[in-house]
């Protein structure tokens, strides 16, 4: 049973399962009809992706992805549509007009991504994965990637500011301290 | 003297032209003087061409060899075409004649358009047209005879539609203009053929190499050119069928009349076939054809103005009947007979025009001559004159249409052409008969009372009074019993030919009876009756002879089938393939693009992401599975 | 697929999946909201890749792993902003119907 147990390569299994819950709850978060439905599939996606990056080696990216991903995207998305809230929710959720167009568009595309991603060969194999991912990745953003580093930090900024202005309430009468 | 004329007769056609650029630039508004110039321009010409004519017919052997005085014009790889004069006994009668009579026709002018407010402008245009009369005369090169056949054709456009006002006189102004071009087409293919087939337009060269042509062509393709050369004379010269302009030129002023449409633009065509018959002698059916051509009109034109009742339309029917004449000497070889009578033809037509001008400008241009009568007694020049004309014309000896009309009757008859000698007599006694009606109408019976007529003034009288003596005297010099025409103007070689005295009394009594038959008809006013009685009972004959044999309507009605039809065609195609299709068509096509390609521009976002991705599939596509560097790069190039 | 060794070649074809379906999500959803979660979708794909190429050909430089944190940062900015946006509309229009916001022609 052990030796069963051992070997079993754990890491595809956990791929294959991950891989999975990813495509079916992408799938549902495009189909199912209600928009809040799609949010909280989204989520699920989410996590599981968060373990897909697991098995890829980037403990932090997992963790930032579950952090920022996960909990405030979602978050603010159903913020949103709790802001746009219009009568039924359970038709807030379809497919316009050019649905057939748009499929064809997508397998088109995801076929040609795929035939490509098939025709990659590389040579050798990979070297091994340094243990501490997290300390090696800190020391990277502060020293040879600051500048991108800096300048996201300003986009954050820069987004926030633009969010709160463009959404903030207009009262009637006001055009305070132009 | 005669020296220095014989040496410079380019000065001939040089001095008028002179005259008209002073007139046109200097002396316009001045009348007096402007007509002073055109005067004394052509009276210098005529001395200088008297000179020149007795120094070529003191020296026999200019029949031979004409002087000639060329200079090169341009010349290009291929064509070189000389300019210049050439004096023969031909070119240098043709020249005193034309400036001698129009010497006298100017002079008659400044009396006649006197008052006109266009008085120096008409004696410019005078003036150019004696230029180019000239230089049509003397030309050694027959592209200068062309430039000078144009030229005299323009002046003859510019003077008979001087009376701008008259819609009539504009109208026959480009009758006789685009009637003229028709037949200068043929002219010009005719010579432009001379110039690919034998290399030369020179008068002199051409002649010594069309005597051996079959060098240079076969005898169909020459046939072909003197034909389309001969088609300059029909136009030029009114002959049947493009004479219809003829008559309707007579909307311009008299002096016009009997200077170009009498003694000399009209008989530029006799003059081209008389200049190029080395040609036309070399081809017997084009003689033919010249020949019947000429018999025909002078038949056709005959009996057209035996019913017309305006004196200048009966005398131009007259003109286009007597070239007939001149054509068919031509046509029958002798040049000698055609020549004499365009010299007596000249005097006496223009004289004749000129008294029919003097009659208008006393009944203040009143021109049906049945509202005219006894004019004799108020006009006596005028009337004598114009009896002496009309003896000439009916061929009365001794005067000299006599003379030249029995050279043109003894060469048809000695040639053996029998049916033409036949048409030529009837034509001599009709001659006799319509000039005579026109002259007791006219002149003689009762005069009407609503006219007041009146002698003219001593500058129209005068001239009138010379061409007399000339139309009395010029046959003089060609009378079978002193042929000195006869030993001087022949081509081939001199013939002389024994009077045959059964045709001269034969004409004179046609003459005779065609008078009578005048006189019985005309003369008396009892027996006008008579005349109209005659006319009601031909009623047919009278009325085709009188509607001009209708030929101007079926001119017309070509016109409008074809050329209007051709426009109207024309027209249709423009509204609807040019405008229609081709405009209107490209801008519908932008239009319907446009609205066509309107339909993509939904605004709507995910409208253009399908696009967009669409796109960017393609560019990957292309370069992922054509381009070997992108490929290599997309698919394996990893470390 | 289900072999034992999970290789670049299956991280591959999941993102190329995840990112189709996001496509499919992005072209023909009527709500803007869910473009906007579809986007999100897609840009998780990008993050697959970006991290199995670099663990599998360069794990020791880290790229791929830097590069999605940048990936992951802007996205929820975008996410920020585009719901700022929605809001934005709606109230002008009081619908986040993509197929009535067709003010682009013009």
């Amino acid at each position: 049973m052990m030796a069963f147990l051992n070997s079993i390569s754990w890491v595809a299994v956990a791929f294959h399962t991950l891989a999975a819950v990813v495509c079916i709850s992408a799938l549902l978060v495009v189909f199912v009809r209600n928009i809040v439905h799609a949010v909280l599939w989204l989520a699920v996606c989410f996590i599981s992706l968060a373990g897909v990056f697991m098995t890829l080696d980037a403990p932090f990216i997992a963790a930032v992805q579950l952090l920022v991903y996960a909990g405030a995207v979602c978050i603010m998305a159903v913020f949103g549509i709790m802001l746009i809230r219009r009568g039924h929710m359970g038709e807030t959720n379809l497919f316009n007009s050019q649905v057939w167009a748009g499929g064809g568009m997508a397998v088109l595309v995801t076929v040609l991504s795929g035939v490509l991603s098939f025709r990659i060969r590389y040579v050798g194999s990979p070297p091994a994965v340094p243990e501490n991912t997290v300390d090696n990745i800190a020391t990277l953003l502060l020293s040879k990637y600051v500048i991108p580093f800096e300048v996201a930090a300003l986009l954050l900024l820069v987004a926030l500011v633009g969010a709160i202005f463009l959404a903030k309430e207009v009262k009637a009468g006001a055009d305070s301290d132009r | 003297m005669v020296e220095f004329a014989m040496h410079n007769a380019w000065l001939v056609p040089l001095l008028p032209a002179l005259a008209f650029v002073i007139i046109i630039f200097l002396t316009k508004p001045w009348q007096k003087l402007s007509a002073l110039v055109c005067v004394a321009g052509m009276v210098a010409s005529c001395v200088i061409a008297a000179l020149a004519a007795y120094g070529v017919f003191t020296n026999h052997e200019f029949t031979e060899k004409p002087l000639v005085y060329a200079v090169r014009w341009f010349s290009m790889p291929g064509l070189s075409i000389d300019v210049g004069v050439q004096l023969d006994p031909v070119s240098a009668m043709m020249m005193f004649m034309v400036t001698f009579v129009a010497s006298m026709i100017f002079i008659y002018a400044t009396g006649y358009m006197k008052g006109d407010p266009g008085y120096s402008v008409f004696f410019s245009y005078l003036s150019l047209f004696g230029a180019s009369m000239l230089l049509l005369v003397i030309s050694s090169n027959l592209l200068e005879m062309f430039v000078a056949w144009e030229l005299v054709g323009l002046c003859s456009y510019l003077l008979i539609g001087f009376y701008t006002h008259k819609i009539s006189a504009r109208e026959a102004a480009k009758k006789a203009f685009i009637t003229c071009r028709v037949a200068d087409f043929g002219l010009l293919l005719g010579l432009l053929s001379l110039q690919i087939v034998f290399g030369t337009l020179n008068l002199t060269e051409l002649a010594e190499k069309v005597s051996h042509f079959e060098q240079y062509t076969t005898m169909g393709i020459l046939t072909l050119i003197t034909v389309l050369v001969f088609l300059g004379p029909i136009g030029k010269s009114g002959q049947f069928p493009l004479h219809v302009w003829l008559p309707d030129a007579m909307e311009g002023p008299t002096p016009v009349s009997a200077l170009i449409h009498a003694a000399t633009m009209v008989v530029a065509g006799v003059y081209l076939v008389g200049r190029t018959m080395f040609l036309f002698h070399e081809v017997p059916s084009a003689m033919e054809l010249v020949a019947i051509t000429g018999g025909f009109t002078a038949l056709f034109a005959a009996s057209i103005a035996i019913t017309q009742r305006e004196i200048k339309r009966i005398l131009a029917y007259s003109t286009v009947s007597q070239i007939g004449y001149m054509m068919l000497a031509l046509g029958l070889g002798s040049l000698t007979a055609s020549m004499f009578h365009l010299w007596t033809h000249a005097f006496f037509k223009a004289l004749m025009f000129l008294g029919a001008g003097s009659v208008l400008h006393a009944l203040h241009h009143k021109a049906d001559v049945w509202e005219m009568g006894g004019l004799l007694k108020k006009m006596p020049i005028t009337g004598y004159t114009f009896m002496v004309g009309c003896l000439a014309i009916a061929g009365i000896p001794p005067f000299a249409g006599f003379w030249s009309k029995d050279e043109i009757l003894l060469a048809a008859f000695d040639t053996g052409h029998y049916v033409l000698f036949t048409m030529a007599a009837l034509t001599a006694f009709m001659t006799a008969f319509y000039m005579w009606r026109l002259f007791f109408l006219a002149f003689m019976g009762e005069e009407k009372p609503e006219n007041h007529p009146h002698e003219s003034p001593w500058n129209m009288t005068l001239p009138l009074v010379v061409l007399a003596v000339g139309a009395a005297a010029g046959g003089l010099m060609g009378t079978p019993w002193a042929p000195l025409w006869q030993e001087w103007i022949f081509f081939g070689e001199a013939h002389h030919v024994e009077p045959n005295y059964l045709i001269m009394l034969g004409s004179v009594v046609l003459a005779g009876a065609g008078i009578y038959l005048a006189y019985t008809l005309y003369c008396a006013d009892q027996t006008k009756a008579k005349a109209h009685a005659l006319a009601e009972k031909y009623k047919f004959f009278w009325t085709v002879s009188y509607n001009k044999y209708y030929i101007d309507e079926v001119y017309l009605w070509f016109n409008h089938t074809f050329v209007d039809g051709a426009a109207k065609l024309f027209y249709l195609f423009d509204i609807y393939v040019v405008d229609g299709i081709i405009v209107n068509g490209l801008a519908a096509i932008t239009r319907l693009s446009g609205e066509g390609m309107r339909v993509s521009q939904t605004g709507r976002l995910q409208n253009y992401a399908l696009v967009f991705f669409l796109g960017v599939l393609a560019v990957a596509v292309i370069l992922a599975f054509t381009d070997p560097s992108t490929a290599a790069s997309l698919t394996g190039g990893a470390k | 697929m289900l072999t034992l060794t999970v290789s670049l070649h299956h991280y591959l074809i999941l993102a190329a999946a995840l990112f189709g379906i996001g496509l499919f999500g992005v072209l023909t959803k009527r709500n803007a909201v869910a473009v906007l979660i579809c986007i999100e979708l897609m840009l998780n794909a990008i993050n697959i890749n970006l991290l199995a190429f670099n663990k599998f050909m360069t794990p020791n430089d880290f790229i791929g792993q830097i590069f999605a944190i940048f990936v992951i940062t802007v996205a929820a900015a975008e996410v920020g902003v585009g719901l700022a946006i929605i809001i934005a509309i709606y109230r002008n229009k009081l619908s986040v119907n993509l197929d009535e916001i067709d003010w682009l022609k013009w």
